[in-house]
């Protein structure tokens, strides 16, 4: 587990500090890595972007901010306005597909989407997303591995929506694996945005 | 002794700092707290008042600063292990109690999780500029302990740590932590009850007839009894004598004043905990606490890749200061540099226990942040020249 600054961001009430813990979890108690999680407290954390920080490593982190991050996972517009310009050039931008549109981006940048949302949706909670975003972030980033975020999500959720969170995270990965094989996805989760402007 | 199982959550637990050391405070055995929550110990004593109904014990939230920081001294008298949390507006309001528990030799623990001041300041953002008030805040000469931790870990560790001297030298502890340690989320193991050791009361085994409350033992520290078990004693504020009646003569002023200092300050070998590196060949050593501690680490690091024989002293406890710690060090090496968040405080203490054998150079910062690993680097280059 090399050293890897991630930020988490989205709108209040997304789960993006439960991601965040999810991630750190993992890493740190499932993986015996080390993980350090901070999260922006303050009147910029009330509404409006909602944002938490995570250091992977395998040695112990001594500095606790993220300054520039190897990946990015935005699920609002507003997050990915504020906080896009500070992923590293060549890092790993993981959106929700239908919230955000990406622009000003460097051509290093490697850019996935996701509908959670609709993927959250479909699974009857849309509370879920963002175990649909773990999910996604852990088959496109191989950062950590399956079973260890699986563990992270079930040790963190309440226990009745324990199998929801793991089916959300299921079909998150399994998204973010066809994405990268090129696997045609679901025609029910196409980019809307990117047919409407074709 | 071992710590009572009902308090502790054993196991591996991704916690931040704030939830850590409440964990800790239920491991050593606190079963009461009072407070008036404050940005950013609030998730100390909620943690701690959702907790401790299973646990069996009380958690009061007082009116203010005072009433806590004195209702936390009514439940030691009474039997329990108590602390109180708080954060800079909060804290000065408690310096008077403070007092109090060092004058009463009431053992208890002050949490201070430090934001930037003065007054209301930075309620969200760091500082480590409460360090000299929680040394000399209150009036009167007197010592106490002061530990400081870097990591929710130690949030635990430490917290079981100040319980357990507070009961071994019946006296205040405050656990120094920053807004960035008690927000910072990271595994924390938390031990078996059987593994984790607790100091018990100092407990009186004398009869009510012989026993007098303030008669020091040998090591300046006398016994307690509680309320209601049948022993005549008296708490006060006043000076007093070992029976514990006011007695306004410099003759006991001059006894009691010198044996709350001494009992602390005498004990400096068995209080100090540090964590040192690379101190034996250094030419500059690096003096932090808290999370400064961590960002000093890297800034070493980065200076040791150009060269320079840089060594790392750690305050875990910054007070009682270690007066003769600097003192042996600052004969062989050639400069200290003190990175804190505050405009200078505990460099204080370094640059006058190092007097003219070495350079003392401060690294300010007025807190809402981190110094920046570079900031410290240019000291240690600037300080190796």
């Amino acid at each position: 587990m090399q050293l890897t600054e991630i930020r988490v961001a989205g709108f209040g009430g997304q789960g993006v500090i439960l991601s965040a813990i999810v991630i750190g979890k993992a890493a740190s108690i499932y993986e015996n890595g080390f993980a350090t999680m901070t999260q922006n407290f303050g009147p910029e954390a009330r509404g409006g972007a909602c944002s938490a920080q995570v250091i992977l490593s395998d040695s112990p982190i001594l500095y606790p901010y993220v300054t520039r991050p190897d990946i990015l996972m935005v699920m609002s517009q507003e997050a990915y306005n504020k906080f896009g310009p500070e992923l590293k050039p060549n890092g790993l931008l993981l959106i929700e597909q239908d919230l955000v549109r990406v622009s000003n981006i460097s051509a290093a940048t490697r850019v996935f989407s996701c509908p959670a949302t609709r993927i959250a949706e479909g699974l009857g909670k849309r509370m879920v997303l963002n175990s649909v975003m773990v999910g996604f972030f852990g088959a496109v980033s191989k950062a950590l591995g399956v079973e260890a975020l699986r563990s992270a999500i079930a040790d963190s959720v309440p226990s009745s929506f324990k199998e929801l969170n793991l089916k959300a995270f299921d079909q998150g990965h399994d998204f973010g694996l066809n994405k990268l094989t090129g696997e045609p996805v679901r025609r029910d989760l196409e980019d809307v945005m990117t047919t409407i402007n074709a | 002794m071992n710590a009572d199982p009902r308090g502790v959550l054993s196991g591996t637990h991704f916690l931040d700092g704030d939830h850590a050391c409440c964990e800790g405070a239920l491991a050593a055995g606190a079963r009461f707290s009072a407070g008036y929550p404050i940005t950013p110990s609030t998730e100390i004593v909620e943690r701690f008042s959702s907790r401790i109904p299973t646990v069996g014990g009380t958690f009061i939230q007082m009116e203010d600063e005072l009433a806590a920081s004195i209702a936390i001294q009514g439940a030691v008298w009474g039997g329990a292990k108590a602390f109180t949390v708080t954060s800079g507006p909060g804290f000065s309001l408690m310096m008077e109690h403070i007092g109090y528990a060092v004058m009463t030799e009431t053992p208890c623990v002050f949490i201070d999780v430090q934001r930037g001041g003065p007054s209301t300041g930075l309620p969200t953002l760091p500082a480590q500029s409460d360090m000299m008030q929680a040394r000399w805040g209150s009036h009167g000469d007197y010592s106490l302990i002061a530990l400081s931790p870097n990591s929710p870990q130690e949030c635990f560790d430490l917290t079981i740590t100040a319980f357990n001297l507070s009961e071994r030298y019946r006296t205040p502890v405050m656990l120094m932590m920053d807004e960035v340690v008690g927000h910072m989320t990271e595994k924390v193991v938390i031990p078996e009850a059987d593994k984790i050791e607790v100091e018990p009361r100092r407990h009186t085994k004398k009869s009510p007839a012989e026993f007098l409350p303030y008669e020091p033992a040998e090591d300046g520290v006398p016994e307690m009894v509680h309320a209601g078990e049948g022993f005549r004693f008296h708490v006060t504020g006043l000076t007093h004598d070992e029976r514990g009646y006011p007695s306004m003569t410099p003759q006991t002023q001059d006894k009691l004043v010198r044996r709350l200092r001494s009992k602390i300050d005498g004990a400096n070998r068995q209080i100090g905990l540090y964590e040192a590196e690379g101190l034996d060949d250094a030419e500059v050593v690096v003096v932090s606490y808290g999370i400064t501690s961590r960002v000093a680490q890297r800034a070493i690091e980065l200076a040791r890749v150009r060269g320079i024989r840089v060594g790392k002293l750690r305050l875990i406890t910054v007070w009682p200061f270690p007066e003769q710690l600097i003192r042996t060090l600052a004969k062989r090496v050639t400069a200290f540099v003190v990175p804190e968040l505050n405009l200078g405080q505990v460099v204080l203490e370094i640059e006058r226990s190092a007097g003219s054998h070495a350079h003392t150079i401060s690294v300010p910062h007025a807190g809402g942040n981190v110094h920046r690993p570079e900031q410290i680097l240019d000291a240690i280059l600037e300080a190796a020249k």
